[in-house]
């Protein structure tokens, strides 16, 4: 059972490089900053569930 | 009976004698999150409070400067506002992930599969029979059991020793071999299923014997310390560890950082955009960590402002600045604090 509330997700681009770095998210109304597609991760699992579910999409970054 | 042999019949045949408790901060030393709080989530370094669907119960958990002899702390949970009536799907329990890796001594899924004991230090003014159950996350098996405290306000110690599982493999790695729950308030949805023998894991199996009404009546209290689980059939006395070696081991989990002072970042000489830096963690943490932030930056001249950050691995990450700077300047991130997290 899983009981992360998570409202928002976008990509966080990286300074210097082309790419993306991170996923900020509201996770039970905090911001966090959380690592990309990696299942060891909770909190990046947990996004990855809810996009593969359809239930949460994760924006672009700025 | 000689003193060797006596020593062998306390710690039992099959009992390590260092290192035996697989539980981290089983004595509540560690709460980086800070002393008190409502409601639930985590506080006190590895234990997580879960309070889920229930419609009028208020907690408070606070890190105590109150224990059995030889204990300077333990946990408390209170409920401020008292459940009315415990419909079938609420619950309060507690819990702590065990990393798989740190289990490999059960030989869970072998022949040779070993018994474990559980002990703790509990006080609560609520006389009963509460539930705990071990969950196998890898094989999606569980056991449970109950204890009873007998007096009101008065601290006890109790012990749970459970057969080895010769079906369910705990994996080697860094993610959840053992979840061990103990309850404190349970709708019939948790109680249902008999799970004094290992099978696969149910709700109904969650807390199955507990019957106290905690949580019922505001003012309802819950102590506990000492907590150890360990190989073996016998409970042997709380392997306290130093401070410093138990906050170590919550920081493979979670660290909240000091406030950051002049720490410095810089932008490379090509362009212009956010100046960034590599953040070492104090420990190796579990896997790579997600971060946020507890206490604000400061912003301006020369100030990072809230920075973001990325690039994470179990050993650093990346913090960039949240303005842009002209090539070969540098920034301070200064005054905030970070919360970094790889919580099982």
């Amino acid at each position: 059972m899983n009981d992360m509330n998570i409202t928002s997700a976008q990509y966080v681009a990286h300074p210097i490089e082309n790419r993306n770095m991170s996923i900020k998210a509201t996770i039970d109304g905090v911001e966090m900053y959380v690592p990309i597609n990696d299942a060891a991760n909770k909190e990046s699992a947990e996004i990855m569930r809810q996009v593969a579910a359809g239930t949460l999409t994760i924006a672009d970054a700025d | 009976m000689s003193k060797a042999a006596e020593l062998a019949a306390l710690i039992g045949s099959q009992t390590a004698l260092s290192n035996r408790n697989v539980i981290i901060n089983g004595a509540f030393q560690c709460s980086q999150r800070g002393t008190s709080t409502t409601g639930g989530g985590f506080l006190v370094d590895r234990f997580e409070l879960n309070i889920n669907n229930t419609d009028n119960i208020a907690i408070t958990q606070s890190q105590d400067s109150s224990g059995p002899s030889g204990f300077a702390n333990s946990w408390k949970i209170l409920a401020t506002t008292a459940e009315s009536a415990v419909a079938a799907d609420e619950r309060v329990r507690f819990r702590q992930n065990i990393e798989g890796q740190n289990l490999q001594q059960f030989a869970f899924g072998t022949s040779a599969a070993k018994s474990m004991t559980l002990s703790f230090y509990v006080k609560s003014n609520k006389t009963g029979t509460y539930a705990v159950n071990l969950e196998q996350d890898d094989a999606s098996r569980v056991i449970g059991s109950t204890y009873t405290i007998s007096s009101a306000d008065t601290w006890e110690f109790k012990t749970i020793t459970v057969g080895g599982d010769t079906s369910g493999t705990i994996n080697d790695d860094n993610g959840a071999g053992l979840i061990v729950s103990w309850y404190l308030l349970a709708g019939s949805n948790y109680t249902a299923t008999d799970n004094t023998s290992y099978g696969a894991s149910a709700d109904g199996k969650q807390a199955y014997g507990h019957s106290t009404t905690w949580g019922q009546a505001t003012n309802d209290n819950f102590f506990i310390t000492g907590i150890q689980l360990e190989v073996g059939e016998q409970a042997t006395p709380f392997e306290h560890r130093s401070f410093a070696d138990e906050l170590l081991r919550c920081q493979r989990y979670f660290f909240r950082t000091g406030a950051f002072s002049y720490f410095l970042m810089g932008r490379w000489h090509h362009n212009n955009g956010s100046p960034l830096a590599s953040f070492n963690l104090p420990t190796t943490m579990r896997a790579a960590p997600g971060v946020s932030v507890s206490t604000a930056f400061a912003s301006g001249s020369g100030y990072t402002g809230t920075p973001t950050f990325g690039d994470f691995d179990p050993n650093n990450f990346t913090i960039a600045s949240a303005t842009s700077r002209n090539a070969n300047d540098v920034q301070w991130a200064n005054t905030g604090k970070l919360d970094i997290s790889a919580e099982l």
